[in-house]
């Protein structure tokens, strides 16, 4: 009886999660159906424009998935060579020792600060250094929010990157030095076939981090509704154009923010189950 | 800390408690609690405003900063006794609410805020605004600039545009400026909350706008005068109708409003024909039902609704409105609005005699 009461309730609790997302899912395509009618889904997707003007309003997505695709794709380059080395660093190197257990703390410990603090931090120390530095005259724009947002996946990739390269069995490791492999050698020909997809996936996990990331992007990216024309100019990324215009939107406007809000929710859970997709195979594996 | 997190919550619940405590004001009605949402822009002189209020009238007012649209909706749905708004209802609004009304507040400005080296003052006339913020005027020594302005030496470099990335009161307000002043402005961008800017980046919020402007050399951007007063940031003064060329301050401001006014007060008083007016002057209003009997509201919950627009009208309440960076209504707006509140009734009964 007991038990049967137990199963019952703990099926209940499991079925809540994915009503939860059912849920949020049916609100947004609701929500959305106005500007998808309106515009066509394709169309609202390829246009450009971004048009508040009365009686001819205009929205397109275009500007915004651009924003969001440069920032995400600039943060994922520019955290490589941070990320990969630490997690090397912790994972092989010094496995185990107090160094690494310090760093991987402080590379975590990254992961803990609000958002706000990275953008202030961005907008106050980064923003007049890029300025002095003339490679863009306002400051602001996709690469300064880039740089920002690297920083701040750094943690997610390095130290999932970091498990994973700790699992590679240590046979194969001993078996490479017998044969006079050197240390490098090790990395390169064992550690990174053997954890190759599951370091993989730690950078898609990242990117999906990267892709919602919203106040920081707010205050960095400049704000303007059209596609960047270089990484130093001013843009708008999918999570700052509603979060700029969500206070005084109605009507149409709402619609294709909930519409482009709909469109983050699906690029953001497609790059999640490709990252799942290839945890489950470096386990396997 | 057990211990401790549950002393706090006991006295915060007990603060609470006692901030609640319904205590009969003067005229012996039992003190209510009165809700409104809307604009941001007079949040800080609403703060102080209600909370004399509360000390005078033992009244509690709570007001949510969701800015001018989400007020009037929230009004629409009736779940507020007031909403705050720095744009009147248009007509077309008007028709689809059952009759409200409009009662001025205080009296704001939206400032032209700047960046330059070594320029204490900078004259500016309207169209150049418009032509700057469109993109025809790019360089900080163009032809116009230096004439208008002989006794400063003005760079050589790109003027960037700083503009609000999300809807605002103040957006709409500076656009309607530009919209009288400018027949390009007019024809291409127009008046509203959120405007296709060309050129130039955006920043959320006054204090997003006011902090690129302060960090970055060469900018020039609009911020509301309540922000640009308490942060002190250098303003341009304006030219208006008489050809005068004037800074904000809360006299400037007040004389915007110094002529004709209509007597609902929905008007706009920017590019005023006032003599000493500057030109991008506003209202704020408070929007309330003409009939105070709906969503099971007392009939007490209406008089303290009036109550509090009555105090806010009184020459104590703006008092306060310079002490906080914002200007007094002109004597006409406050004789109108007293007479507006007489219309005001609870199932067809007329409240104030």
């Amino acid at each position: 009886m007991n038990d049967r009461l137990y199963k019952i309730l703990l099926f209940a609790a499991a079925l809540i999660m994915p009503i939860v997302c059912g849920g949020v899912v049916y609100a947004l395509v609701t929500d959305a159906y106005e500007a998808f009618e309106h515009f066509g889904f394709f169309k609202f997707l390829t246009s450009s424009k971004w048009s508040y003007t009365e009686g001819s309003e205009q929205y397109g997505a275009l500007p915004f998935v651009t924003g969001t695709l440069m920032t995400t794709l600039l943060a994922l380059i520019f955290c490589i060579p941070f990320s990969l080395p630490v997690a090397l660093f912790v994972g092989e190197y010094f496995k185990g020792s107090r160094v690494a257990a310090l760093l991987s703390t402080v590379t975590d410990l990254l992961a803990g600060i609000p958002s706000i603090i990275y953008g202030l931090w961005g907008f106050y120390t980064l923003r007049p250094i890029i300025m002095a530095l003339h490679i863009s005259p306002q400051g602001s724009g996709i690469l300064t929010a880039s740089l920002v947002l690297a920083i701040m996946i750094i943690p997610y990739a390095a130290s999932l990157s970091a498990e994973f390269i700790k699992m590679v069995p240590n046979d194969l490791k001993e078996g490479a030095y017998s044969l006079g492999a050197t240390r490098a050698e090790v990395i390169r020909k064992v550690v990174f076939p053997v954890a190759g997809s599951g370091i993989f996936s730690s950078y898609v996990l990242a990117i999906g981090r990267a892709l919602g990331e919203t106040m920081t992007v707010t205050m960095l990216i400049g704000n303007t509704n059209n596609i960047p024309d270089s990484i130093t100019s001013t843009g708008n990324s999918m999570a700052s154009i509603i979060a700029n215009q969500f206070g005084e939107a109605s009507d149409l406007r709402f619609s294709s923010l909930i519409a482009i809000g709909l469109v983050l929710f699906l690029i953001t859970a497609f790059i999640n189950m490709i990252g799942k997709m290839m945890i489950k195979r470096a386990r396997i594996a | 800390m057990k211990k401790i997190f549950a002393s706090v919550m006991t006295w915060a619940v007990a603060v609470a408690l006692v901030a609640c405590g319904g205590n009969a004001n003067q005229e012996g009605r039992e003190a209510q609690e009165l809700s409104g949402a809307g604009a941001t822009f007079p949040l800080p002189f609403y703060n102080v405003v209600f909370e004399q209020f509360g000390q005078v009238n033992g009244d509690q007012v709570a007001y949510g900063g969701i800015g001018s649209g989400g007020g009037v909706r929230n009004l629409r749905d009736k779940i507020v006794d007031f909403a705050g708004s720095d744009a009147f209802l248009s007509e077309k609004e008007m028709t689809e609410m059952a009759p409200v009304l409009h009662i001025p507040t205080c009296m704001g400005a939206v400032v032209v805020a700047y960046n330059l080296d070594g320029v204490e003052r900078l004259n500016l006339t309207g169209e150049l605004v418009a032509d700057i913020f469109a993109g025809k005027v790019t360089m900080w020594n163009d032809a116009r600039l230096v004439a208008l302005n002989p006794q400063v030496k003005l760079p050589a470099e790109a003027i960037m545009p700083v503009y609000r990335s999300d809807g605002s009161g103040t957006t709409f307000v500076f656009t309607d400026y530009l919209t009288k002043v400018s027949p390009m402005w007019a024809a291409t961008y127009g008046t509203g909350k959120s405007v296709n800017f060309p050129s130039g980046q955006a920043a959320k919020g006054n204090p997003g706008v006011a902090g690129v402007i302060k960090q970055t050399k060469n900018t020039i951007g609009y911020v509301g005068s309540e922000y640009a007063f308490a942060q002190k940031i250098p303003y341009a003064a304006i030219e208006n109708t008489q050809g005068e060329f004037i800074l904000p301050t809360s006299a400037t401001i007040s004389a915007a409003a110094s002529g004709e006014i209509p007597a609902d007060t929905r008007c706009s008083i920017t590019n005023s024909a006032a003599s000493g007016a500057y030109p991008i002057s506003t209202f704020t209003w408070m929007i309330i039902y003409k009939e105070q009997n709906y969503s099971d509201r007392k009939k007490e919950q209406a008089m303290a609704t009036l109550d509090l627009l009555k105090y806010i009208l009184s020459d104590e309440a703006q008092a306060i409105t310079s002490e906080v960076h914002y200007a007094p209504l002109p004597a006409k707006a406050k004789e109108l609005s007293m007479e507006n509140l007489k219309s005001v009734t609870f199932d067809g009964v007329a409240i104030l005699q």
